[in-house]
C-alpha cells in the first residue's frame, strides 16, 4: 500500500500550470469508483448465481469502497473546478452530476441494507440494488447528456486538452494504477475484518 | 398462457381491491392537485413555462411516490406476501400484475393532473401526453420492485423514497426533456429505452427481492 501510496505522489512533476495536476488525481479515483460498483456488481450477480453467501460481503465492501472514492471524486472535482472555473459546483461538469446521482443510488443502498434484518433476503436484494446501479451508469449518463440542452448553457469549455502526450499519459497511467492498488488494498482490508466480524459473532452464538 | 392468466389475476385483484376501498387513487388525486396549487406559490411572478413543466414532472414524481408507498401495504399488513411467493407460479408474475395495477393507478392520477396542468399553467402537447405515458410504464416498472424491497424493511415509508429518486432522475429528465425542447422525439426515445431496460431488469430480479 505504501508503494501504491509513493507512486501516487512521485509523478506529480509540474508538466503544464500547477491546478491542472489535479486531474491526475480525480480522474483515477472517478475511474476506480467506477471500477468499485462494477466489481459490487459482479458479486451481486455471483451471488444470485450460486446463492454463496460470501459473495454479498464482498459485494457490500465494494460498493463501500466506490462510495468512498464518490466522494473523493466530488471533492476533487469541486476543487477543480472551484480552481479552473471559480464554482464549487456545476451542473454543465457531466462527471460531477453523474457522480452525484450515483451517490446519492448508492447511499440509498446502505439506507437499505441497516433496515432489512440481516440473513439471505438482505443478500438477495442488496444484490439486485447493486445490478440497478451499474444499469443507472450507462443510462444516468445518458439522460444526463440529454439533459444538458435543457438547463444551463455549456459556459465554460474544459481547459484540459483531450490529446494525453507521452509523459502525461504514463503519469496518468501511474497514477491510475496507483489509484486502484489503494483500492484493491483498502477493500481486502475492510473484507478481512468484516469476516472476521462475522466469524467472531458466529462463535459467540456457538458459544451461548 | 398461464402466466398470463396469473399476471391478470393479481392485476384485477388490485384493481377491485381499490374499488371497494377507494383509500389509494382519490389520495393520489387530491396530493397531485393540491401540489400542482402549491407550485403557483413556488413559482416567481414571470417565471418561465420551461419551470412550470418541470414542476409538473416533479409533482408526478412524488405522486407516484405516493401510490406506490400502498402498493405493498395490503400485501404486507394480511401477509398476503408470502402466500403469493409459496403458489405454483413465476413470481416474477406478482410483479408484473402489481405494475400493472400501479400504472392504471397513476393513469387515474394523470387524467386529472394534466388538464389541471393546462387549466392553471401551461398548455399541454401531445408530445407530453406520450411523455407522461412512457414515464408512467418506468415509475411502474422500477417503484413495484423498490416498492417490495421497502416492505420487507423496517423503514418502509422512509425507505421507498430515498431508493426511488434517485433511479428516476433519468426519467424527469426525459420527460421534461420531451415538454420543452425543440425535438422531443429524442427524449421520448429515451423514456422508451429506460422503460424497457428497467422493465426487463426488474421483472427478472423480482423473485431475488421477494423470496426468503
Amino acid at each position: 500500500m505504501g508503494i501504491s501510496l509513493a507512486f501516487y505522489w512521485v509523478p506529480d512533476a509540474p508538466i503544464e500550470g500547477f491546478r491542472q495536476r489535479i486531474f491526475y488525481i480525480h480522474v483515477p479515483i472517478a475511474l476506480t469508483a467506477y471500477a468499485c460498483f462494477f466489481w459490487a456488481a459482479w458479486k451481486a450477480l455471483r451471488l444470485l448465481w450460486t446463492r454463496d453467501e460470501r459473495y454479498d460481503l464482498e459485494s457490500y465492501t465494494a460498493v463501500h469502497m466506490g462510495v468512498i472514492f464518490g466522494i473523493l471524486t466530488l471533492v476533487t472535482g469541486s476543487i477543480w473546478a472551484r480552481t479552473s472555473w471559480g464554482v464549487w459546483w456545476t451542473w454543465s461538469e457531466r462527471q460531477l452530476v453523474l457522480f452525484l446521482v450515483l451517490f446519492l443510488f448508492y447511499s440509498a443502498y446502505f439506507m437499505l441494507r441497516f433496515s432489512v434484518e440481516p440473513g439471505p433476503r438482505r443478500a438477495r436484494m442488496s444484490a439486485v440494488y447493486a445490478l440497478f446501479g451499474v444499469v443507472l451508469i450507462p443510462v444516468s449518463f445518458l439522460a444526463i447528456r440529454l439533459a444538458e440542452g435543457l438547463i444551463h448553457p455549456v459556459v465554460f469549455d474544459r481547459d484540459v486538452g483531450e490529446n494525453l502526450a507521452g509523459s502525461q499519459l504514463l503519469t496518468f497511467v501511474i497514477c491510475l494504477a496507483g489509484t486502484l492498488a489503494l483500492a484493491g488494498s483498502l477493500y481486502l482490508n475492510e473484507l478481512t475484518g468484516k469476516r472476521l466480524d462475522a466469524r467472531l459473532a458466529e462463535l459467540r452464538e456457538a458459544l451461548s | 398462457m398461464r402466466y398470463l392468466a396469473d399476471v391478470g389475476t393479481l392485476a384485477a385483484k388490485d384493481l377491485r381491491l381499490e374499488l371497494r376501498s377507494r383509500d389509494t387513487v382519490p389520495a393520489m388525486l387530491l396530493f397531485v392537485v393540491a401540489t400542482l396549487v402549491v407550485f403557483n406559490f413556488a413559482l416567481p411572478a414571470g417565471a418561465s413555462a420551461e419551470a412550470a413543466y418541470g414542476l409538473l414532472w416533479a409533482a408526478l414524481v412524488f405522486t407516484a411516490i405516493l401510490g406506490l408507498t400502498r402498493a405493498f401495504a395490503a400485501e404486507r399488513e394480511q401477509r398476503v406476501l408470502e402466500g403469493l411467493v409459496l403458489a405454483p407460479s413465476d413470481r416474477s408474475a406478482i410483479w408484473l400484475g402489481k405494475a400493472i395495477a400501479v400504472v392504471a393507478f397513476l393513469a387515474l392520477a394523470e387524467v386529472v393532473a394534466l388538464p389541471a396542468f393546462a387549466l392553471f399553467f401551461e398548455p399541454v402537447s401531445w408530445e407530453l401526453v406520450a411523455a407522461v405515458a412512457l414515464a408512467t410504464i418506468g415509475f411502474a416498472a422500477v417503484g413495484t420492485l423498490l416498492a417490495a424491497m421497502a416492505a420487507a424493511s423496517r423503514a418502509r415509508e422512509l425507505l421507498l423514497p430515498l431508493l426511488f429518486l434517485p433511479l428516476v432522475i433519468p426519467i424527469v429528465v426525459g420527460g421534461v426533456g420531451a415538454s420543452i425542447a425543440d425535438d422531443p422525439g429524442r427524449y421520448l426515445g429515451f423514456l422508451a429505452l429506460y422503460d424497457l431496460i428497467f422493465a426487463i431488469l426488474s421483472w427478472a430480479s423480482f423473485e431475488y427481492v421477494v423470496t426468503e
